[in-house]
């Protein structure tokens, strides 16, 4: 593992709101193909420092070194621009476009072409776009309204959104909220064989702890803006600190899962 | 695609619009266009009278035995509707001569449009200068005294006050602007030794009317004057009265004596002002008496200026295509240039120089009689009396 | 010093009637999200009932019973214009309430003066307030020690009524989040309804209670709207604090203003506002907007481009608009110049607000600019005529640049109002530096050359241009930069998420517009042969979003008819009546509610309606099973 390069370095991570930390000194490092997990009870700096990371908000102190460049205080697209693919809790696409156009906006973008007042969108990189849908299984719905598609749907469209510009890494905030049992299964083995076979980094936040247990190569779990364990699932699992946080819900996986693969 | 259709459509509407456009035997259309529906309150009284002056000419036989029609067309206020309709009225209704507008903006709109279309323009009330002088052209004629003849006529009773720390409130526009302009020139070629210690340049139909009181009075002048007009100036009477601006003050203001401005004032009408305007109950003359018996018998109504503007603009017109007994543009031009004709004010001429008319006012002072705003003490000021020299008015005029 | 006490009093005083009206406007877009044009117009109506009442009902009783009275008449007339018209479309798209209440406007206008008649009518001092207290010399009018006194008492009720009341919970609860409210199981129609009533009373409050100091008549509504836009503005919408603080400040400023800089007061107003919403883009007292919810009846239905067939029939369309020369007079082809001229200026605005989601309150501006530049060039330079139409839009250009820069940092209301303060702020140069523009009197005599002057040449050159831009900004729609810019309208988080620079985006959109608004402003000045300040107004601005909305938002060129049928009927009802703004303004609340989408858009909906009626459905929850 240690000849894989390093995509994300985060170091002594803070942020503050009025007295109130809700980060704290975070530090962990993600290697490209890793599957990485931030966990912890609501409130724990989840979204502070997912915000950080993407740069929606701008940490007080410490430092974010992405893809070999220092990130603080840039602008969300000066980081995508790296190579950083992102999707959000709530899905956030393009109702009005049809489902292809979706994709197509974000390869015009990766293409620098924005300023293009005189081109085709409708022609442009449309096998590219095919194949980002074909990709994430959305190929058959390329030409439908995107403001009619199902919830599930929509979150792999903003999978295939988030692999336009060839990211190595992809920040994916609560990834299956909102989705069927089986939907969330089903997304989450995507992303990490598309991880796994373009070898981008995964970093994901997630409240299901049988999405997190099953596909996660590593958890980071945050408490009251610290992070206070870090490891494979199992040692994750086993740390008595985590399973006081979470009550019991790593039992509760234990049952689900068993559930889950007898089916 | 369903929207070239609808442009078709829209077109058509057009197109409809100008179907009426041939000239009946025995007629002569004149167009006519004022701001009927922004500026009711001025243009109904106007159009009252050119409606008993159109009924007197065919009464009386006609043009030349024609019947005289006008089309008359609102113009909404708007500088560009007005050349809208004056295009219609020119290239759908045929008519052989323009007439009316009220803003000096849409005159001069209107003015131009009948020099580049080389029609006959007669401006009824416009009072800009510019329609004759800096911007004259050979087309337009105008009725109504101008900002010149009235500040000049005001400033006539204005010197032989003894003030001499004046104050100006006067709209913040082209009108505002230009007839404190014209006033201030005036009054201190007469008198040099007084000083302007204030003015106060309120927005057009937005005045502050308590601060802009405020002000003045702080400038503490002997006399003020006034442009405002309309429902600022019943603010600003309204403030100054509460405030005692007007009390110990001479205050010299355009305007104000028409009943227009004047009656809406009602018991707040302050007293001793010195206005231009024209008091109706008190005209005894032939040629007014006949008018007001004429106007008060056919609306039961009293008449305002614009009644009077409105009456002489038809008349006017109608005289000039007597005299000129053609519809040819240039003909008309040449029978109004020096054209004398009656008048409810008297006698009156279309100046050659300018083809500014000779039409007057009437200066008096203000008083409260019975609740009411009236003006005493009024005198008929000629309007040949109050124009600068033929020197100065060629070189404003442009050579054409 | 007492003189400016005097003037801080003075300002106060007219600061309550300001106050009463804005806070009545803030409260309705609180809740309802509309941005009621017609608060001016019940302004208005407040004080003729006010004026008939008072003149009816003699003494002390009869005239404060006839002020309260009036404001209370109002107020049912606003409930009834609520339940008839407004409850109908609330779930159009944003702004269309806009459109049926600026009809509703138009309407009134006409209505007050076959009601009251012209003229200016005077009413009655209101007794015990007639005279005025002496203050070191200073004249103080009683009355405004009376207003003074009666705005931090309205203040007081509302803020009782807001904190103690279950309702002025509701509505506070509504303000923040409607959603929530309709979650609470609360009947929003009777909310809604209550709410605009009381924003309605307090509108007619405050006109009634001018009566004793100001002249009634049928152009007060457009007076007070502008300005209490700018109040509620700067104080920030829907806070009733801010509508007071921000009442003080305006009328503070035109009090002091006229001491200071007394040609500039009305300019000095909307640079305020204009600072005001470059520093803090969500006014004084307002609350940043969360984050822009989905406009409601936003179509799912993806815009495309032309097929094959509809290039056809535009192209046929475009022959038989062509060939109109053949059959129609000049005045058909003048008015036919005027209606291209106005595609232009509405496509332009529509591609800024339907595209990139901007609603430009000011897009008068780069009309009358390209206008002006033409004039400038043609008269002041004496350029020739196609160097003059070529160049003279850059000015609309360059204003846009220089005034879509700190607008499209702002969105919703928000950005329409900064873009109306900058329309405002032009035209209010224009109309006062005569020097240089002629201020109301214009620049004449802006003559096309001979090659143009004929009206079916003029009409040719105009329709090329017209259908030119309209070609143009398909091409823009359905171009990269197109996408980016509905992307940005679509969704700001994705967009900068995928490396779009929104602001940028927007700015250029803004720029585009603003170029082609300044095109028709320069063919208008060579049509009208003059240029005067009413092409930077208001009224050409809000007809602008009239044909815009006519069309139909949703839409990808619904402005072009929009313009068409906005602008033939209106030349065609001042051509033929007096009571044009009756009638338009009825056509256009009629509009509103047959085609809540705007002509094309119902058009296409119906159109929508029966392809889908025709494919089979497909069922999503099968999709699932395939895809697996």
């Amino acid at each position: 593992m240690s000849m894989v390069p390093t995509l994300l370095s985060v170091e002594n991570l803070s942020k503050s709101y009025g007295g109130v930390h809700a980060v704290r000194s975070v530090s962990f490092q993600l290697r490209a193909g890793e599957i990485l997990a931030l966990i912890g009870p609501n409130g724990a700096g989840k979204s502070t420092c997912f915000d950080m990371l993407n740069g929606q908000n701008v940490p007080d102190s410490g430092r974010i070194n992405l893809l070999g460049e220092d990130t603080v205080g840039r602008k969300p697209r000066a980081i995508w621009r790296l190579g950083v693919g992102r999707t959000f809790q709530i899905t956030a696409t393009f109702p009005t476009m049809t489902v292809r156009e979706n994709v197509q906006v974000a390869l015009v973008s990766y293409g620098r072409q924005l300023f293009n007042l005189w081109g085709s969108t409708g022609n442009y990189a449309r096998e590219e776009a095919g194949r980002l849908l074909d990709l994430v299984g959305m190929g058959a719905y390329a030409g439908r309204p995107c403001g009619e598609l199902a919830y599930g749907d929509l979150k792999r469209l903003e999978l295939a959104v988030a692999l336009a510009n060839q990211p190595r890494l992809l920040l994916m905030d609560e990834p299956t909220a909102g989705m069927a049992p089986r939907e969330r299964i089903e997304l989450m083995r995507l992303t990490t064989r598309i991880a796994r076979e373009k070898s981008i980094g995964v970093l994901f936040t997630e409240h299901d702890m049988d999405v997190v247990f099953e596909h996660a190569d590593r958890i980071l779990v945050l408490n009251r803006g610290s992070l206070i364990a870090e490891g494979s699932p199992e040692e994750v699992r086993g740390n008595p600190q985590v399973r006081a946080i979470y009550l019991g819900e790593g039992l509760v996986y234990d049952a689900r899962h068993r559930e889950g693969a007898g089916a | 695609m369903r929207r070239r259709h609808l442009l078709g459509a829209g077109l058509a509407i057009a197109v409809t619009g100008m179907a009426g456009g041939a000239m009946a035997q025995g007629e002569i259309k004149i167009g006519e266009i004022n701001s009927y529906s922004l500026l009711p309150a001025f243009t109904e009284p106007y159009r009252k009278g050119w409606q008993l002056a159109l009924e007197e000419v065919n009464a009386a036989g006609g043009i030349n035995g024609k019947k005289l029609v006008v089309i008359s067309k609102d113009d909404g206020g708007k500088p560009a509707d007005a050349t809208t309709a004056a295009n219609e009225l020119v290239s759908s209704e045929n008519v052989v001569m323009l007439t009316g507008t009220f803003l000096s903006n849409i005159g001069l709109a209107v003015s131009d449009f009948a020099n580049q279309k080389k029609v006959f323009f007669l401006a009824a009330e416009p009072l800009t200068d510019a329609i004759t002088w800096s911007k004259g052209n050979r087309y337009t004629f105008r009725l109504r005294p101008s900002n010149y003849m009235q500040a000049a006529m005001l400033v006539e009773e204005a010197a032989k006050l003894p003030a001499k720390r004046w104050a100006t409130i006067a709209p913040n526009y082209e009108y505002g602007q230009s007839a404190v302009a014209v006033f201030k020139k005036l009054m201190s070629e007469k008198r040099p030794d007084i000083q302007w210690v204030d003015e106060q340049w309120p927005p057009q139909g937005k005045i502050d009317a308590g601060p802009v009181v405020q002000a003045v009075a702080a400038a503490n002048p002997e006399a003020i004057l006034n442009v405002t007009f309309g429902a600022d100036l019943i603010k600003l009477v309204r403030e100054g009265n509460t405030r005692g601006l007007f009390k110990n003050r001479a205050v010299v203001s355009f305007l104000t004596g028409e009943p227009e401005y004047l009656d809406p004032l009602k018991e707040e009408t302050p007293e001793g002002w010195i206005v231009t305007g024209y008091p109706w109950y008190d005209i005894k003359t032939p040629d007014h008496d006949k008018f007001l018996k004429a106007y008060q018998a056919k609306f039961n109504d009293y008449p305002r200026l614009g009644s009077i503007v409105g009456y002489q603009t038809i008349k006017a017109a109608a005289a000039i295509l007597a005299k000129a007994n053609s519809t040819d543009p240039e003909k008309l031009i040449a029978a109004a240039q020096g054209l004398t004709m009656p008048s409810p004010f008297g006698e009156i001429t279309f100046r050659k120089i300018d083809h500014q008319s000779t039409l007057g006012a009437y200066v008096g002072r203000t008083a409260l009689k019975d609740g009411k705003g009236v003006m005493v003490n009024s005198v008929y000021r000629k309007g040949a009396d109050y124009l600068p020299s033929d020197a100065e008015v060629e070189k404003m005029r442009p050579k054409q | 010093m007492a003189f400016y006490f005097v003037q801080f009093l003075t300002g106060l005083a007219s600061a309550a009637s300001l106050f009463l009206v804005a806070s009545g406007l803030s409260i309705i877009f609180g809740v309802t999200r509309i941005v009621n044009f017609a608060h001016g117009a019940f302004y208005m109506l407040g004080a003729y009932v006010a004026f008939t009442l008072t003149e009816r009902f003699s003494g002390a009783l009869g005239f404060w019973g006839g002020i309260v009275v009036a404001a209370l008449v109002v107020a049912v007339i606003g409930v009834l214009v609520e339940m008839v018209l407004l409850r109908r479309i609330y779930h159009a798209p944003e702004l269309f309430q806009l459109l049926a209440t600026f009809g509703l406007t138009l309407m009134v206008q006409d209505i007050v003066v076959l009601i009251w008649g012209p003229d200016d009518l005077l009413g009655r001092r209101a007794p015990g307030f007639r005279g005025a207290v002496d203050f070191f010399g200073q004249k103080i009018p009683s009355y405004d020690l009376f207003l003074i006194a009666l705005s931090p008492i309205v203040l007081g009720a509302l803020w009782l009524l807001f904190q103690r009341t279950r309702w002025g919970v509701l509505v506070r609860a509504a303000t923040q989040d409607r959603d929530m409210v309709a979650a609470l199981g609360v009947n929003q129609k009777w909310l809604f309804t209550s709410v605009f009533a009381l924003g309605v009373f307090l509108a007619a409050l405050g006109g009634a209670l001018q009566i004793p100091r100001d002249a009634v008549h049928h152009a007060l509504d457009l007076r007070i709207i502008v300005e209490v836009f700018v109040v509620v503005v700067i104080g920030g919408l829907g806070s009733i604090i801010g509508a007071f603080v921000a009442a003080v400040l305006v009328s503070e400023l035109n009090a002091f203003g006229i001491l200071i800089f007394p040609k500039i007061s009305i300019i000095l107003v909307f640079l305020v506002m204009a600072v005001v919403l470059i520093v803090r883009p969500w006014g004084l007292f307002g609350r940043p907007e969360a984050a822009a919810r989905r406009t409601p009846g936003l179509t799912v239905t993806p815009w495309r481009p032309l097929t094959a067939n509809e290039r056809l029939l535009s192209a046929g369309a475009l022959v038989v608009a062509a060939m109109l020369p053949l059959v129609a007079g000049n005045y058909a082809l003048t008015v036919g110049s005027e209606i291209a001229i106005f595609v232009i200026f509405a496509a332009s605005l529509h591609f800024l607000m339907s595209v990139g989601g901007l609603a430009s309150f000011g897009h008068a501006a780069y009309f009358g600019l390209g206008a002006y530049g033409v004039a400038f060039l043609a008269k002041a330079a004496g350029l020739p005529m196609i160097v003059s139409l070529l160049l003279g839009p850059l000015l609309g250009l360059l204003g846009a640049a220089v005034f879509g820069f700190f607008a499209v940092q702002l969105s919703g209301v928000y950005f329409a109002m900064l873009t109306l303060a900058f329309a405002q702020i032009v035209w209010s140069i224009a109309f006062q530096w005569v020097a240089v523009t002629g201020g109301d009197n214009g620049i004449l005599g802006v003559w096309p050359e001979k090659w143009a002057a004929s009206p079916a040449n003029f009409y040719w050159l105009s329709l090329g241009i017209a259908t030119a831009a309209v070609a143009l900004l398909r091409v823009i729609v359905f171009s990269p930069f197109g996408y980016a810019l509905r992307a940005t309208r679509d969704s700001p988080l994705r967009s900068e998420a995928i490396g779009i620079d929104g602001k940028r985006v927007q700015w250029t959109a803004f720029v585009i517009a603003g170029t082609l608004a300044g095109f028709a402003g320069a063919l208008f000045a060579y049509l009208k042969g003059s240029v005067f300040p009413d092409s930077l107004g208001i009224s050409l601005s809000v007809d602008a979003l009239v044909m815009v909305l006519l069309g139909g938002v949703e839409t990808v060129s619904g402005a072009v008819i929009g313009a068409i049928v906005f602008k033939a009927a209106s030349i065609w009802l001042v051509s033929q009546t007096d009571l044009s703004k009756l009638v338009m303004g009825g056509f256009i609340v009629l509009i509103v509610v047959a085609f809540p989408k705007g002509i094309v858009g119902t058009l296409e909906a119906i159109r929508n309606r029966r392809r889908s009626a025709a494919a089979k459905p497909v069922s999503l929850n099968s999709r699932v099973e395939t895809a697996e």
